[in-house]
């Protein structure tokens, strides 16, 4: 295929020069040494390939290093396999599973609405809504996530209830009380805060990235604000967002193992460290945690890469397919 | 009772900070009529363009197409601005081709002419598509529904820009430089299709460096300077036989 392109690129270049040859054997000799050409260049080049010597000398010795740990690994007591295989699919384990899961899926819809709004605030030509935007994010980036998380666990005892009222009114409405909440949706809170702080910055990344012009195009076609967000400036966007929101997906399901900090005491992580507290076996458990949380993080891995094909519509392989298409209509009008 | 005119523009100034690129614009493009501006860069005919459908704020002056008050709602002695759908409304009514195109990159040739009838105008979408398909043919792209911008060359990407224009059945068109951004060899092919549209009745103005196409097409020719219109007339008038210096000087190097 490469070959045969590259004849048909000579053969081209051939016969723009061949009209500024005058004499008949001047012309004569170029396509013969048009043919010579051409013969070299359908013939396969074999040569000798360029050695690597350090390279595969270090290649080799990791390849050593990593099957003397497999094996050893594979037969160590600590690792304790039988009791692996018998807590992989144990059911408190697969309903950690699911938390975590739920955390991760309620987190990141919610921070991705909520980055978004933030996102548009701070591109907002009101000062306060854009310095509200700012500080929010300030303070949510700037902060550990395990602290956040141990505040909302706190909640109800910093604001046992909280009451809504007027001045010369009085009290309007009074939330009773926090305890209500569950530990869930209180993990759900914390992460979303803090995680719609980092989709913030990603999703005004994404929207920056989106040239001027299609919002005033947009605008000529009498679309307002919002239909031109929706369906001309988000979906460019989504092609700078999805990667790192990918990323941030894949972070938040690991993050998700700090909500004891509140404490939520039944996803994943914690329902292993529940088991090895019964088993005095954590090494094995560990290993649970671990194998499920790379399931997961592997699948997103895929989708990810499946959805970042889907928004590159229109971007992707531009200079192939222009060859591959008749130049027709060109000349139309 | 501007009735007469298209587009009339009363005074039109506007000035980004201290900065005063419109000082004072006067103008009436009756309909049908192919108005041509030219001037050199910088002469402000590009943000007039741009104030005949609101994408710039004007500062002073009163700017009208069709007998309607643009960006503004008259009450009593006082102005009031358009609210976003208000304004959104006259843009529709208004066409308008830029000179980089702007084509929506994630939709193909077919979808970026048919979104804003759908989304828009609330066409129906069977119908939108076989107008789409009507437009782009008249453009000479028939063979090219389904290509993303990107694998179209820059003429046929103002082509689709065209056809996206006149998907919304514009009483007004605006070009803004259609032919600056490309290749000497594709000029021809977007000029043909405006030569078309002129000759098919519709109303334009076009901001534009191709005085060839200024003098087959268009029946009015203004030049302006410094923000100021500084002669008009028939295109065949000015530039043949131009009164001012300072279109002698430009003219001279363009021609």
């Amino acid at each position: 295929m490469g070959s045969h392109c590259g004849c048909r690129g000579f053969n081209h270049h051939q016969r723009k020069v061949n009209p500024e040859l005058t004499s008949d054997s001047n012309q004569n000799a170029g396509s013969q040494s048009a043919d010579l050409h051409s013969d070299l260049s359908e013939e396969t080049i074999k040569a000798i390939a360029l050695r690597h010597p350090l390279r595969n000398i270090f290649a080799v010795f990791l390849l050593i290093g990593l099957v003397a740990f497999l094996v050893d690994a594979s037969h160590r007591e600590i690792y304790d396999w039988p009791t692996f295989s018998k807590y992989l699919f144990n059911h408190r384990v697969l309903s950690g599973v699911l938390v975590t899961l739920q955390l991760t899926a309620y987190a990141m819809v919610f921070a991705v609405l909520l980055g978004i709004v933030l996102a548009v605030m701070r591109q907002s030509p009101n000062p306060i809504l854009k310095s509200v935007a700012w500080t929010f994010i300030w303070f949510f980036r700037g902060t550990p996530v395990y602290v956040q998380l141990v505040f909302w666990g706190l909640l109800s005892t910093v604001y046992p209830s909280i009451t809504f009222g007027l001045p010369f009114v009085g009290d309007l409405a009074t939330i009773p009380s926090i305890n209500n909440l569950s530990l869930f949706v209180l993990a759900v809170i914390g992460l979303t805060l803090n995680e719609s702080a980092y989709m913030a910055e990603i999703v005004r990344a994404g929207l920056l990235s989106v040239d001027r012009g299609q919002e005033e195009a947009a605008k000529a076609l009498g679309m307002g604000w919002g239909l031109s967000m929706r369906r001309i400036i988000i979906p460019q966007a989504m092609r700078i967002i999805i990667p790192p929101t990918g990323n941030e997906v894949i972070s938040m399901l690991k993050t998700t193992s700090l909500v004891t900090a509140i404490p939520l005491t039944i996803d994943l992580y914690m329902a292993t460290r529940d088991i090895s507290a019964n088993t005095y076996k954590p090494v094995p458990l560990l290993l649970v945690a671990s194998t499920w949380y790379l399931v997961f993080t592997s699948f997103l891995m895929v989708l990810q890469y499946f959805l970042e094909r889907r928004f590159a519509r229109g971007y992707a392989h531009m200079g192939l397919q222009v060859q591959d298409q008749p130049l027709e209509g060109l000349g139309g009008g | 009772m501007n009735q007469q005119y298209m587009v009339k523009a009363e005074k039109v100034r506007k000035n980004f900070g201290a900065n005063e690129v419109l000082k004072g614009v006067s103008l009436n493009v009756s309909p049908g009529e192919v108005l041509c501006l030219v001037g050199p860069s910088g002469s402000g005919k590009s943000t007039f363009l741009r104030c005949i459908n609101h994408l710039e704020v004007v500062n002073a002056g009163r700017l009208y197409v069709d007998g309607e008050l643009i960006g503004y709602r008259e009450s009593g002695d006082r102005l009031h601005e358009l609210k976003p759908r208000e304004a959104a409304a006259q843009r529709r009514e208004i066409g308008m081709v830029f000179q980089k195109f702007n084509l929506f990159p994630h939709l193909t040739a077919l979808e970026n002419v048919i979104e804003a009838p759908i989304r828009v105008k609330k066409v129906a979408k069977a119908e939108a598509i076989k107008r789409g398909k009507e437009l782009l043919s008249r453009v000479g792209l028939a063979s090219k529904y389904d290509s993303y911008p990107a694998h179209l060359s820059g003429g046929q990407q103002q082509r689709v820009a065209i056809a996206r224009a006149l998907a919304m059945d514009p009483k007004l068109m605006l070009f803004d430089e259609p032919t600056s951004a490309l290749d000497p060899e594709l000029v021809g092919e977007v000029l043909d299709v405006m030569r078309e549209l002129a000759e098919s009745g519709m109303t334009m103005i076009v901001v534009t460096h191709e005085m060839g196409f200024a003098r087959e097409v268009a029946d009015a020719l203004v030049f302006m300077d410094n923000g100021v219109i500084v002669e008009s007339g028939k295109p065949a008038d000015v530039l043949l036989n131009p009164q001012h210096e300072r279109t002698k000087t430009f003219l001279s190097k363009v021609l």
